[in-house]
């Protein structure tokens, strides 16, 4: 991959970076190859989607960005340095909320601070900070099974972000929500973001996802995965679900469109 | 949601009563056979009988002596089995090489049928209490550990990843987040286990007892005396009920947060 000048970039520092990474499940005859080759870039305060068809890798790459699962090949840089398994600065948020159900609202948003050993009055008013942030104010004391599914991901989306990662990674974590709630939490994550100025890495198999909330899309193949295209993303105004109609957008669209065509068809002639 | 609620409360109260019914029933069936004079005294005592024995025991102190040695006996044969099952069985559901080095043993003295262990602890360990603990440790133990090894690597690994990206060092993770998701299924596995100690009891207290229920149980039966083994049982079934309430009480304080069969209804 070709360096980045400064100018380039706008400036903003390489947060960070997937250098050649592969991955591959098994070995001999059973081996998966999951991902070949990958590279990609982010830089601080980005918003990056990479969308795919589903079993391209997505949830692998995540995984290995966020040091639950090793690669075979390859590195991840974080602020320049390699990182070595799970830790509090990559934050994740994945699909099925993974609330801890035995704690409330507040004690679960609080857990990561708890982790770090932060002094209860500082967790509380840190946690009560990124609840109102996710607009939870008032469900401080609720139980996760009192929630709906997206009030659960709100709860997730601020367990995190109390933590202040580096960066926030989030695999599909809006794919098990109803479309109007889908739509929603987009605008809410939008929001967030515009807030936090967050650095946000964010998989999805859904385009108008993609589009709507990227600064950047990185487009995936078929497996084995690797980038097939990088899109740059500006639209006019701030993104809201008046985004979704605007002719750049959906020229974006259906470039990307046309390549998940074209792999999902490749991969039909393959079989 | 009010009339959700109070048709889940005339449910409830349908249980109950079906429950309720059940042990009518039965002593209804019981006082048939035994006034009715179809079953004879020495197979059957009359309910009569049983409950004057029970009185006449009650009023001697000998009822409450005998519950207080046996009750005594599985407390702590259970409580040892749970004190060693509790962290072997959550280092075998997370370590695979412990699990290796210590499954196949397990599974081994699992088939032991305890009664044939009996003369072993008696050789080692006499007449002593210890020897009633260890066969009642030795009747759950083994079970018990796999139990725990499973309830515990049944927990959600997703909640375990969230744990460890929000920064969680491995024994947090344990104390955190293992332990509490566990924790109910960890009470229904105990509830099991003490249940299977009293079965134990009675094994323990077949040979060189002096006292306990399953002492009175079996001395009873040398002299026929059946209406002392049929208070003996009752007893032993009555400790059992209270047993299951006391630990659905504690499971229901200790994780008022699980989804319960009949909540999202
Ligand atoms: N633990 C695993 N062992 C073997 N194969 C796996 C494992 N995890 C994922 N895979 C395989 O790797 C491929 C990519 O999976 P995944 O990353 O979940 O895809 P995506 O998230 O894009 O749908 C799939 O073909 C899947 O079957
Ligand atoms: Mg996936």
């Amino acid at each position: 991959m070709k360096k980045l000048t400064e100018e380039e970039n706008g400036g903003r520092a390489v947060r960070l970076q997937v250098r050649d990474l592969g991955k591959v499940f098994g070995e001999g005859d059973q081996s998966v190859t999951a991902l070949r080759d990958v590279n990609l870039e982010i830089r601080e305060s980005e918003f990056v989607m990479i969308v795919g068809p589903s079993g391209c890798g997505k949830t692998t790459l995540i995984n290995i960005i966020g040091g639950l699962e090793k690669q075979t090949s390859g590195e991840v840089l974080l602020d320049g340095k390699p990182i070595s398994g799970a830790g509090a600065d990559r934050g994740m948020v994945f699909q099925g909320y993974s609330l801890f159900p035995w704690l409330t609202v507040q004690k679960n948003v609080e857990f990561g601070l708890k982790m770090k050993g932060i002094p209860a009055p500082h967790r509380e008013s840190a946690a009560k900070k990124y609840i109102r942030l996710v607009g939870l104010d008032g469900f401080e004391n609720a139980l996760p099974k009192q929630l709906s599914g997206g009030m659960k991901q709100r709860v997730a989306i601020a367990r995190t972000l109390a933590n202040e990662p580096e960066i926030l990674l989030m695999d599909e974590p809006f794919g098990a929500l109803d479309a109007q709630t889908r739509v929603v939490m987009q605008e809410l994550l939008a929001n967030i973001r515009r807030k936090t100025n967050t650095t946000i890495l964010f998989i999805t198999h859904d385009i108008d996802e993609a589009v709507l909330l990227g600064d950047r899309v990185y487009v995936m193949s078929r497996r084995p995965g690797s980038v097939r295209a990088v899109l740059d993303v500006e639209l006019p105004g701030e993104r809201s679900h008046n985004s979704l109609v605007l002719p750049e957008f959906l020229r974006i669209k259906k470039q990307i469109m046309d390549m998940l065509w074209q792999e999902s068809n490749d991969a039909a002639m393959d079989r | 949601m009010g009339s959700g609620k109070s048709k889940k409360m005339v449910k409830s109260m349908q249980y109950k009563m079906l429950s309720l019914i059940c042990f009518v029933l039965i002593i209804v069936f019981w006082c048939i056979a035994s006034y009715g004079h179809l079953v004879q005294e020495v197979f059957l005592p009359s309910p009569t009988a049983v409950i004057s024995k029970l009185l006449s025991m009650a009023k001697d102190g000998s009822l409450w002596a005998n519950c207080r040695e046996s009750i005594a006996r599985v407390m702590i044969g259970w409580i040892w089995s749970v004190i060693v099952a509790l962290p072997m069985g959550m280092l075998m559901a997370n370590s695979k090489r412990f699990s290796a080095f210590v499954q196949p043993i397990i599974e081994f003295a699992r088939y032991l049928p305890v009664v044939a262990l009996v003369p072993l602890t008696l050789l080692y360990l006499g007449i002593e209490e210890t020897q009633k603990y260890t066969i009642i440790f030795l009747g759950t133990f083994f079970q018990l550990v796999l139990m725990v090894a499973d309830t515990v690597s049944n927990v959600d690994a997703n909640m375990i990843n969230a744990a460890k990206t929000l920064g969680a060092k491995r024994f947090q993770i344990y104390k955190e987040v293992i332990f509490p998701a566990a924790l109910p299924g960890l009470i229904d596995d105990f509830r099991l286990t003490i249940g299977w100690a009293w079965t134990y009891l009675v094994v323990a207290e077949m040979v060189a007892a002096s006292n306990g229920l399953g002492f009175m149980i079996l001395r009873s039966q040398r002299y026929l005396a059946t209406d002392t083994i049929f208070a003996g049982l009752i007893m032993i079934g009555l400790i059992g009920l209270v047993t299951d309430w006391i630990f659905r009480i504690i499971s229901r304080i200790a994780a008022p947060w699980q989804e319960r069969l009949g909540d999202s209804r």
